[in-house]
């Protein structure tokens, strides 16, 4: 094995087509917003100081090593909040022909309807106005007030058409989970656009992240994520999101992706047990999964040896489910280009780039 | 069915004798009880009810599994005779662990939580240890009242038949926190295991992100409840604090196993320094303190994955144990549980000399 790969690489000396579908942006301070947002709004924040929904729940501790890779700072203000810097770090030096923006502002923690409808409005106009427009390798999940799902269709009604929009940020912990049937006002606007729903690492909705409450350590709440994640996908499939939407795709990011097999073999087992009780989901969950779910590769979660590596990613059951993403400017355990370097090359360029292309309909 | 059935000297067995980690023992109606609590307690429960924390109230359809009825018209597993009979004795029960479900410690009366434990303790003792030397049991705790606990722990514990405490799958904090650990502390003194239960408590969601709609979610649901469980044990440093404690999983599948310890290591390497209390990588405390039981049966897609999971666990296969999970609907069958045949070594491990090496049982499998 080993030695194909190593022929493979001194056979292609040219660079391999990448495609990083989570590159992370950040809303410096609340008045970045305010050329976006209403009069009101910016009074509002102006009386009560309000420095913004994320300041002490963030998916990513500001100084922890997760939230910013060694010289990702610029100068002034967080890791992923500098156009210029961005540009050179996560497009220009590792060759990414197309980048998905992720922000990850905490429009979820807002319980105010009209206060969230208005940020999450003020964060798209920004995302057009000051990273979409300034390079066209770059792409974007919208945000929108998840909480309220009537507003979030109306979100995705007013900006869903821009071509930078691919994608709907939904945090992977929220209120209740994204299938339940509360929620079908949004998906019925996301599928009339045609975009990907997003399901991303963290969520500020005020409920625990386990079943068991709350933890004590950021550490288990960063390695709990992949249940939270595993949840989700037996909603969406037990709830029909895709039988009430056939041609509706969801991407997990930074959701890990070794435990999926383990779900997979779980899941399919209850269906043929169960599916009386979801007579509309007609086939195995496992079917449902890799037609419509696809899963960005940081963090890698992987075993300690390359064989069991190949295992897992042949339990998976396809090569078209991992989309390669760097998590830009986060910082994980693994390297994942070290991770393509490894893998058999026809396994790699999909990942790379192909998969994604595929998917996103670059 | 009786004029057929073979004597258990006629039957050819195609696995060893074997110990069921997860046996449900249940009362018909909860006046089975009454002898073994107060009067305050059941003048209290006829007027007021036990009230649990509500929610996860799902319509199910699906009731304890056919054959375990006994012909009396009785809750299923309520009469050790009939379970003696028609379980025991004729599929080779080398010993059964008493896990019965509502022993108390989601009651919201911690009086009555701890009250009802000790009934739940009294009736075990009486009724089921007292019944066959085949019964080992667990301890029924009012949980989310620690002292409680360990008063009852110190009660029940020098009765050697048990051999370990129960909690609910979803205790009102996740269980590593410090709330529970003099009862941990109360569990290493008397060499008890803990055991977590798949279900039960409630009042919080099966998942970190809200209510699901059906009982399909539900019945997923316990593998992610199980391992929010297990990080927390292992990450706020419960093995640590008390290294000859084991934790054992029951009902929750158990393929999740490496991909836990693989992100557990991984969020290691990146956030040690949040945790200094921990001195070795997250994944050999699970190798060490982790026993799960097999019940429901992990079905790969491909046969050759089951062996291939195994292979995964690396030490973790030490502490695979077996059960069936009697009398719910989804009990596994003893004989044909398992998606592969296992090679003779590893099916002794799995269904025997795994589970007697945990709780210390004697005998041949």
């Amino acid at each position: 094995m080993t030695e194909t790969v190593e022929a493979s690489r001194s056979s292609t000396p040219t660079r391999r087509a990448l495609i990083d579908a989570d590159v992370h942006v950040e809303v410096a301070k609340a008045d970045v917003l305010f050329p976006y947002l209403p009069d009101h709004w910016i009074e509002h924040i102006r009386q009560s100081r309000f420095k913004g929904p994320t300041d002490n729940d963030s998916p990513y501790p500001p100084r922890s090593p997760v939230a910013a890779r060694p010289g990702s700072k610029p100068e002034k203000g967080p890791a992923g909040s500098d156009v210029g810097l961005l540009r050179q770090q996560a497009l220009d030096e590792p060759g990414v022909e197309r980048a998905i923006l992720n922000c990850s502002y905490a429009i979820d923690s807002l319980h105010h309807p009209d206060a969230a409808a208005a940020l999450a409005s003020a964060v798209n106009d920004w995302l057009i106005a000051e990273w979409l427009s300034k390079d066209d390798r770059l792409r974007a999940s919208m945000v929108v007030p998840s909480q309220i799902p009537e507003l979030a269709a109306r979100e995705v009604e007013r900006v869903g058409g821009h071509p930078g929009f691919v994608q709907v940020y939904l945090p992977v912990r929220a209120q209740h989970p994204w299938g339940t049937r509360l929620y079908r006002p949004m998906w019925e606007a996301i599928n009339r656009h045609g975009l990907v729903a997003g399901i991303h690492f963290g969520g500020a909705p005020g409920n625990p992240p386990t079943p068991s409450g709350w933890p004590s350590y950021y550490f288990e709440e960063y390695a709990g994520m992949a249940q939270v994640f595993a949840s989700q996908l037996t909603s969406l499939i037990t709830e029909g999101v895709f039988d009430a939407w056939p041609t509706q795709r969801v991407t997990l990011i930074e959701a890990g992706w070794t435990w999926l097999p383990a779900h997979m073999w779980r899941f399919d087992k209850e269906w043929r047990n169960l599916r009386m009780l979801v007579p509309w989901v007609k086939r195995a969950p496992s079917a449902y999964i890799r037609e419509h779910v696809r899963f960005t590769i940081q963090p890698l979660d992987a075993p300690p040896s390359r064989q069991q590596l190949m295992e897992v990613i042949e339990q998976l059951g396809s090569d078209e489910l991992l989309l390669y993403a760097s998590d830009y400017p986060h910082l994980h355990h693994a390297d994942p280009i070290a991770f393509l370097d490894d893998l058999p090359p026809d396994l790699a360029r999909k990942i790379a780039s192909e998969n994604a292309r595929n998917w996103y309909k670059f | 069915m009786v004029a057929t059935q073979l004597a258990p000297s006629e039957r050819v067995y195609t696995r060893p004798a074997f110990i069921d980690c997860d046996f449900h023992n249940q009362w018909d109606s909860p006046k089975d009880l009454y002898p073994y609590l107060a009067k305050r307690w059941i003048d209290h429960i006829e007027t007021f009810g036990m009230r649990n924390r509500a929610g996860g109230t799902y319509p199910r359809f699906l009731e304890d599994k056919a054959g375990t009825w006994p012909p009396s018209g009785r809750r299923a597993a309520s009469e050790p005779q009939y379970v003696k009979d028609t379980f025991l004795d004729p599929e080779r029960v080398a010993y059964a662990i008493l896990t019965p479900l509502g022993g108390g410690g989601g009651i919201g009366n911690l009086d009555l939580s701890a009250a009802w434990a000790s009934a739940v303790n009294d009736w075990q003792t009486a009724e089921w240890l007292d019944f066959d030397p085949r019964f080992r049991a667990s301890i029924q705790l009012p949980f989310e009242d620690p002292p409680r606990a360990v008063a009852e722990i110190r009660r029940v514990a020098r009765d050697k038949r048990y051999v370990q405490v129960q909690f609910s799958g979803r205790p009102h904090e996740p269980m590593g926190r410090r709330k529970y650990w003099p009862i941990y502390e109360a569990c290493a003194e008397y060499g008890l295991h803990v055991m977590s239960h798949a279900f039960g408590s409630y009042g919080q969601p099966i998942t970190g992100t809200g209510w699901p709609s059906f009982y399909i979610d539900d019945h997923v649901g316990p593998a992610q409840a199980m391992q929010a469980n297990v990080i927390s044990m292992v990450v706020e440093g419960v093995f640590e604090a008390f290294p000859t404690l084991k934790l054992v999983s029951a009902e929750n599948g158990f393929a999740w196993l490496s991909s836990l310890c693989w992100r557990l290591d991984s969020t290691w390497h990146l956030l040690k320094q949040e945790v200094p209390h921990l001195k070795r990588l997250p994944s050999e405390y699970v190798h060490e303190h982790l026993y799960v039981c097999t019940q429901p049966m992990e079905e790969p897609h491909k046969p050759r994955h089951f062996l291939q999971m195994l292979e995964h666990f690396g030490p973790s296969v030490d502490r695979v144990v077996f059960a069936t999970d009697y009398p719910h609907w989804d009990a596994d069958d003893p004989d044909l549980a398992f998606p592969v045949q296992l090679p003779p070594e590893l099916q002794q491990k799995i269904y025997f000399d795994n589970a007697a090496a945990l709780y210390g049982l004697r005998g041949e499998g």
